[in-house]
């Protein structure tokens, strides 16, 4: 009865008889093996065809989007949890049977190590490093194990989103699929993989100066909510600049159903409306030359779960930032146990979320040769959403920040946000170099905008993050004073 | 961004600075006092009433009054704008009764005084009259489940029906920032991609014939400082919670919006935005306006939704505006009798 596109005749739980659930039930698909497990909410499978269904799944996903091409080095994150690894362990098997229904594409594994924030101890990190490395080289892939402290020592390069240059050579996927069957008796794959596992780097290296540097960021944000976005953007920059660094055009990310459908309620609930097809839909371009994509989407977290155990797929649970957190200590933590909790009265709520995603897209700026990257946000990357008429929510908060203070006087009028804001107390009006939180709300879309307002001290940030930001600050300031004499607006995003 | 607040002291209002705060505001949580604070909120609607361009010069408008709070509050300062910023505009109230003994009765009694206080003529519709069905009795038919179907729909259409016979140019009703935000969580979670599209605009489409643009001048405003408003001013309202609303789907994303709005007093604005910006597919299926071969109402199928719920309710075959059944458009159009197996998914549920 919640659903809007329930017909009158299909699922009504009170009304049709639900058969009883008795030990001897024959699996749905073959009718013959004995059911070992029931998934979504009324099917049974034996195990092999279970398998079967998992597996199948998987490749059906690559295979109907079409975005891997053959000989692609794909980077795959791994986070030690039971979806990153089922999603690794679906990699090997896809990669071990033979030719022609082998995965084309040369993997790698990244696992981002983020027991800095968590609070872990040294030794802990350690540990689990271990752990994980032990699974990765019997993988034989080439992993990469990364402190997030890293970050602090990235480039602004990382904000920049690079351009996919199209290879004239092969220009669409059927193309290039032809052409790799064309070129497969020539290619001796077993030694390009064993030769590229020696390269896998554990860097667990991180200076003491980068470890307090990092500390001192989180304890900047006040809020829970904050910081686990703040993590996740720095997460995201690392592994972009990982995948950069040794030229991996793909990156693949285990994300489930259960959790893509938790992203998207509270993505809605942080402010990220106009991101939404992007943070949650199969491939996301926002990157442009490193494109991420999710596989794992159309699994739910159950039969994960049931897959691991059933065919013991090797994984370390390593505890976040929520974890052991009361339901409201955050946004996200919150939107996961609402979503949990309805799920278990209306079996159909997870699903339902998820279809809704697939219908959403995400407006792009276009991505020309001259397109300024100032009009993308500066954490996310994603196209600004401020840019909305006078009748807007948006506007409506401006309002209220103006009525509810009194207004300073503007004393440096060039540096002060042009969007009608009175300078609020601290503001920019500093001669401080470092940019302040008027500066960098400018650059950012609403949402990072609002992780921001949650920071004491915005000088905690990373250095590559203020450096591109003042770097687009004077390019902007340039840009008013010639604004006369510029004949086209290059940073024109419609909307 | 503030500087801390020493509680030992008092504060002074953030925006005059001169006298003492008396209240903090949910929305910015910045501390004001009383005028600040009236000031603030009535000047916040009138900026969202000028940057829509809700109202013209001269035309009448129908202010949806249940008396409750929202609307309470909505008429007030309606009133009050009107006079300040010389809209121009002929007000009038216009009050629909479902026919809920204990709770519409009552709230009708606010609304009548409301005439008097604010000196504004008043229409009263009431389903018995329109559809010949109480909700009383329809929920005794329904049961406690889908009533909330049957009441919104045949509200909207109550409400448009008295506006025509008023003859005004607009209806303008008191939902506020959370009733907007819950919308958009509740279509997000019942995956209904053309409502969520349009759910966040603040007035529905004017298109001349049949239906009567309606509009949320309340659209930004916290429920939290409409009430602190109403306190203030010592409005009159009447507040208890219908009787049949705890086993609404709207509950659960009501809660949610709540314990959002704890954890970040912003998220209710947040919501909406995202709402705003968020962007359909191209070739998503959406319905198309037309409508009821019946009544003459707007509708995206043959029939539209009251009338197939009236039709129903009138069989005794209340599952029939619950869930699609276009097929069935044609039948009932065609006063056709329908299938037993028909009939019997369509009977009310056996407790």
């Amino acid at each position: 009865m919640c659903q809007v596109e329930e017909d009158y005749n299909g699922l009504e739980c009170n009304q049709e008889k639900i058969p009883v659930p008795t030990l001897n039930r024959k699996c749905m698909k073959c009718k013959e093996g004995t059911a070992v497990l029931i998934i979504r909410v009324n099917d049974a499978f034996c195990q092999s065809c279970f398998k079967e269904y998992f597996v199948h799944k998987f490749r059906a996903m690559l295979g109907k989007n079409r975005v891997i091409f053959p000989q692609e080095k794909v980077l795959l994150a791994v986070s030690g949890g039971a979806a990153s690894c089922s999603m690794l362990s679906q990699v090997q098997e896809g990669l071990s049977r033979e030719a022609p229904k082998k995965f084309r594409f040369v993997p790698g594994i990244i696992y981002i190590d983020d027991g800095g924030a968590c609070g872990r101890s040294t030794e802990e990190r350690q540990r689990s490093n271990a752990q994980l490395k032990s699974i990765f080289t019997e993988t034989g892939f080439p992993y990469f194990i990364v402190p997030l402290e890293q970050v602090f020592s990235l480039p602004t390069s990382v904000l920049v989103p690079g351009t996919s240059d199209p290879d004239p050579s092969n220009p669409s996927y059927k193309q290039a699929v032809d052409q790799y069957v064309k070129e497969k008796q020539t290619l001796t794959q077993e030694n390009v993989v064993s030769a590229v596992a020696q390269l896998s780097i554990e860097d667990s290296a991180y200076s003491p100066e980068h470890k307090l540097a990092f500390e001192r960021l989180l304890s900047s944000l006040k809020t829970l909510t904050a910081k686990e976005d703040m993590l996740q953007t720095l997460r995201q920059h690392l592994i972009l600049h990982v995948a950069r660094e040794n030229g991996y055009s793909k990156v693949m990310m285990g994300d489930s159903c259960s959790r893509l459908a938790v992203k998207l309620l509270s993505n809605i609930a942080l402010g990220r409306g106009a991101a939404l097809a992007s943070d949650t839909g199969f491939s996301d371009p926002r990157y442009g030359d490193v494109v991420i994509v999710r596989p794992m989407r159309d699994y739910s977290s159950k039969e994960i779960a049931f897959y691991s155990r059933m065919f013991n797929v090797p994984s370390v649970f390593i505890s976040g930032l929520d974890t052991k957190t009361h339901d409201k200590a955050s946004i996200q933590r919150l939107t996961e146990s609402f979503v949990t909790n309805l799920q278990s009265d209306f079996p159909s709520t997870v699903s339902t979320i998820y279809r809704t995603s697939e219908k959403l897209h995400t407006v792009m700026p276009p991505q020309s040769q001259t397109a300024e990257p100032a009009s993308k946000c500066l954490l996310c990357l994603c196209a600004l959403d401020i840019k909305v008429g006078k009748a807007s929510a948006f506007h409506a908060t401006l309002v209220s920040e103006q009525l509810s203070q009194i207004k300073l006087p503007d004393t440096s009028a060039e540096r002060c946000c042009t969007e009608g804001q009175g300078c609020g107390p601290g503001g920019c009006c500093s001669s401080n170099r470092l940019p302040s939180h008027q500066d960098l709300k400018t650059l950012l879309c609403y949402s990072c905008r609002l992780t921001i307002k949650d920071m004491v001290a915005t000088d905690a940030l990373p250095p590559y993050i203020i450096t591109e930001a003042e770097k687009r600050q004077k390019r902007s300031r340039m840009k008013m004073e010639i604004s006369e004499y510029l004949l086209e607006d290059e940073e024109e995003d419609g909307d | 961004m503030q500087c801390p607040v020493c509680v030992i002291m008092p504060v002074q209002c953030s925006n005059c600075v001169q006298r003492r705060a008396v209240l903090k505001r949910p929305k910015t949580g910045h501390s004001l006092c009383k005028d600040c604070f009236f000031w603030a909120f009535e000047e916040e609607i009138h900026q969202t009433i000028v940057s829509a361009g809700l109202f013209n010069h001269g035309e009448t408008v129908a202010i949806g009054a249940s008396g409750g709070k929202d609307s309470t509050v909505l008429a007030h300062v309606m009133k009050v704008l009107n006079e300040r910023y010389d809209y121009g505009l002929n007000l009038l109230l216009l009050s629909v009764d479902e026919g809920i003994t204990g709770y519409r009765d009552d709230s009708l009694e606010t609304v009548k005084r409301n005439q008097q206080q604010y000196e504004l003529p008043l229409k009263i519709v009431s389903y018995e009259e329109l559809y010949g069905w109480t909700m009383d009795a329809i929920v005794k038919q329904v049961g406690l489940k889908n009533n909330c179907t049957f009441c919104g729909v045949f509200r909207r259409q109550a409400l448009d029906r008295g506006a025509m016979m008023l003859k005004v140019d607009k209806i303008c009703t008191g939902h506020n920032a959370d009733d907007v935000a819950e919308t958009v969580l509740m279509n997000v979670l019942r995956g209904d991609i053309a409502r969520l599209r349009r759910c966040t605009a603040i007035s529905t489409a004017s298109d001349g014939e049949g239906a009567i643009p309606r509009c949320k001048p309340l659209k930004y405003a916290y429920e939290k400082e409409i009430v602190l408003y109403a306190y203030f001013k010592k409005l009159d309202y009447f507040s208890t919670e219908c009787i049949y609303s705890p086993n609404a789907y709207r509950g659960h994303a009501r809660a949610f919006l709540k314990d959002l709005e704890s954890i970040r007093p912003s998220s209710i604005i947040d919501v909406i935005h995202s709402g705003e910006t968020l962007s359909i597919k191209e070739g998503v299926k959406m319905p198309v306006q037309g409508t009821c071969s019946r009544c003459g109402y707007i509708s995206s199928q043959a029939l539209c939704k009251s009338c197939v719920l009236l039709e129903g309710l009138n069989r005794g075959l209340p599952k029939l505006g619950i869930g699609k059944h276009h097929r069935l458009h044609g039948k009932i159009l065609a006063q056709e009798p329908l299938t037993e197996q028909e009939e019997k998914k369509l009977k009310p549920v056996d407790f």
